[in-house]
């Protein structure tokens, strides 16, 4: 491969803007706070990009089909208290509750695949809708209370690797694996073509309805996968965990240059997303910016995000 | 009126007739080609043209009348049976995945699998299906340059080119090209046109339904009329001319 098509595969998958992006943010933000590069802060952020990494993969995906997945933070939820809940109240062992809790998140991410995907509801709405209730069933299970206090060898899933976070060494993993499927397996092919042209697709004998299940249902997964890191990081699963969370992800989703529209982006870009979303929360924290401020500042980056992605698109045609 | 021609036609389609609802869309038509013939079909809008069309290519069955191939009688549940039995479609409208490169194109939904088979966790077979795609693009005597570029980066005539490459892939023995070319540059169009001249080698039939007529009498080697779900003409394209052939189209004295 030369080094023409070697810039132009980058281009194309839309990495380049939001590496740069990140690597500005970390200047700004090291020149900005003395704080920000130390050892313990870079561990925190590392920490932190994990559960919304974790979300915005599974996102990301479901948006390269043309689709939204808005259930991801009360599916983060359900999934975090079941494991919880079999932990604390059934006494079951570590792997059959966390196994339970991610059977949690393929099964709503299956609800969402079979609404989307057979009896066409769009996904916006479908999903909608499952938020609504994964998030009850949150509450009904946990009578709307926290289950706190796991045994040791569970939280050691927050624990570190060396120097990394063993979080964020599973969301690398996840991506590693997923980053492969997407561009070696025909799972991942089909999942640009439905995004780029369903009709087409289903034309050639795609199996649309397939693609479209199966990447809801990782959707699921991943979000259950992110409750559940998130019970082992916070030792409780609160039922109003990960409660705007899929907002997050779209954003990191769509700062990595994943096109709303389908069929475009890539997961490193996606992933550069969530750590631009992280740092900047975390660089407002270190600079003491209150929480209300924080959303905003948020809001803004992610809209001037959009709009020069777009410019950039146009010019780069 | 029709040209005798000698052997039997490699496919044949007798008395069809199609309603949709009320409407008598085709009016039991006569339509045949012959191995490595180009069969130009026109007619006005409403003609019956593409009903035709989606009857042959398996789109949905005709009320009334066969299809024979080979002498054969057939009958096409789905546009695959009639894939099955030699006959590829090109649409221009439902064209191609722009964000997916010309090898990806032309091997959706039947990608060579390293491991893995017809599953959809196989892993592909990159390597081949670039290989194939750059042979099968020399054996039709097109330039694409790179087979990197999405289908989204191309020209309208490369478009149409690699849509045609798709369909070419399974060998059939029919291809039917619905308005190849409307969206076309007409030096794209030329090139497109030089590809069907190509097919008539190898033995290929090709059905061409174009709105320009001069496209059509410089591809066709025989012309069939619709008008209104009648056939009203089928003639040798040299025994023919454009404005007989647009008389015929519009009817009236």
């Amino acid at each position: 491969m030369n080094l023409k098509t070697w810039l132009r595969r980058i281009n194309r998958n839309r990495v380049l803007f939001p590496l740069m992006a990140l690597l500005l943010l970390v200047i700004v933000a090291s020149s900005l706070s003395p704080h920000f590069l130390t050892p313990m802060n870079i561990k925190n952020v590392l920490s932190q990009v994990s559960i919304i990494a974790i979300l915005a993969v599974g996102e990301a995906c479901v948006i390269l089909t043309g689709g939204i997945d808005l259930s991801i933070g009360a599916v983060l939820a359900i999934g975090g208290s079941i494991t919880a809940v079999l932990m604390k109240w059934a006494g079951l062992a570590i792997p059959w509750a966390v196994l339970g809790g991610l059977a949690a998140g393929a099964l709503a991410g299956g609800l969402n695949g079979l609404m989307v995907a057979w009896v066409r509801i769009p996904s916006f709405i479908a999903t909608l809708a499952m938020m609504a209730v994964a998030r009850g069933g949150t509450l009904v299970l946990t009578n709307g209370r926290p289950v706190s206090g796991f045994l040791r060898s569970f939280r050691a899933l927050a624990g570190y690797a060396g120097p990394l976070p063993l979080l964020f060494l599973i969301t690398f993993g996840v991506y590693v694996l997923w980053q492969l499927s997407l561009s070696h397996t025909r799972f991942g092919r089909y999942v640009y073509a439905v995004g780029g042209n369903e009709i087409g697709a289903r034309f050639v004998g795609v199996n649309v309805r397939r693609v479209k299940l199966l990447v809801f249902v990782l959707s699921g997964l991943c979000a259950a996968l992110g409750g559940i890191m998130l019970d082992a990081r916070l030792n409780a699963a609160y039922p109003t965990a990960g409660e705007g969370y899929e907002l997050d992800a779209i954003a990191a989703a769509v700062l990595g240059g994943v096109s709303l529209s389908g069929g475009v982006g890539s997961l490193v870009g996606t992933f550069f997303g969530a750590l631009v979303m992280t740092i900047l929360g975390n660089i407002l924290n270190l600079l003491k910016v209150g929480a209300f401020y924080q959303y905003i500042a948020k809001g803004l980056i992610l809209a001037i995000a959009a709009v020069s992605l777009s410019r950039g698109v146009r010019f780069a045609k | 009126m029709v040209r005798e021609r000698e052997g039997r036609p490699w496919v044949e389609m007798r008395g069809i007739h199609k309603w949709f609802g009320g409407v008598h869309a085709l009016k039991g038509v006569d339509f045949s080609v012959f191995p490595g013939e180009v069969v130009g079909l026109i007619g006005d809008n409403g003609a019956g043209k593409s009903t035709l069309i989606k009857i042959l290519s398996g789109v949905f069955p005709p009320d009334k009348g066969e299809i024979l191939i080979e002498g054969r009688r057939v009958r096409f549940r789905s546009p695959k049976d009639a894939k099955e039995h030699g006959i590829e479609t090109v649409y221009q409208e439902l064209a191609l995945v722009d964000n997916l490169d010309v090898p990806a194109n032309i091997f959706l939904g039947r990608e060579p699998a390293l491991v893995g088979g017809r599953g959809l966790l196989a892993l592909l077979h990159k390597g081949q299906m670039v290989r194939e795609a750059r042979a099968l693009l020399e054996r039709l005597k097109v330039n694409i340059g790179d087979l990197n570029a999405l289908a989204g980066e191309l020209s309208g005539g490369q478009r149409q080119t690699v849509a045609i490459a798709r369909a070419l892939y399974t060998e059939p023995r029919l291809l039917i090209m619905d308005e190849p070319t409307a969206a076309l540059a007409v030096q794209e169009a030329r090139k497109v046109l030089g590809l069907v001249r190509n097919l008539k080698e190898k033995d290929i039939g090709v059905v061409f339904i174009s709105h320009t007529l001069q496209e059509v009498f410089a591809v066709a080697d025989r012309i069939v009329v619709l008008r209104k779900g009648e056939k009203v003409g089928d003639f040798p394209a040299d025994e023919l001319t454009i404005d007989e052939a647009v008389k015929l189209m519009v009817g009236g004295e």
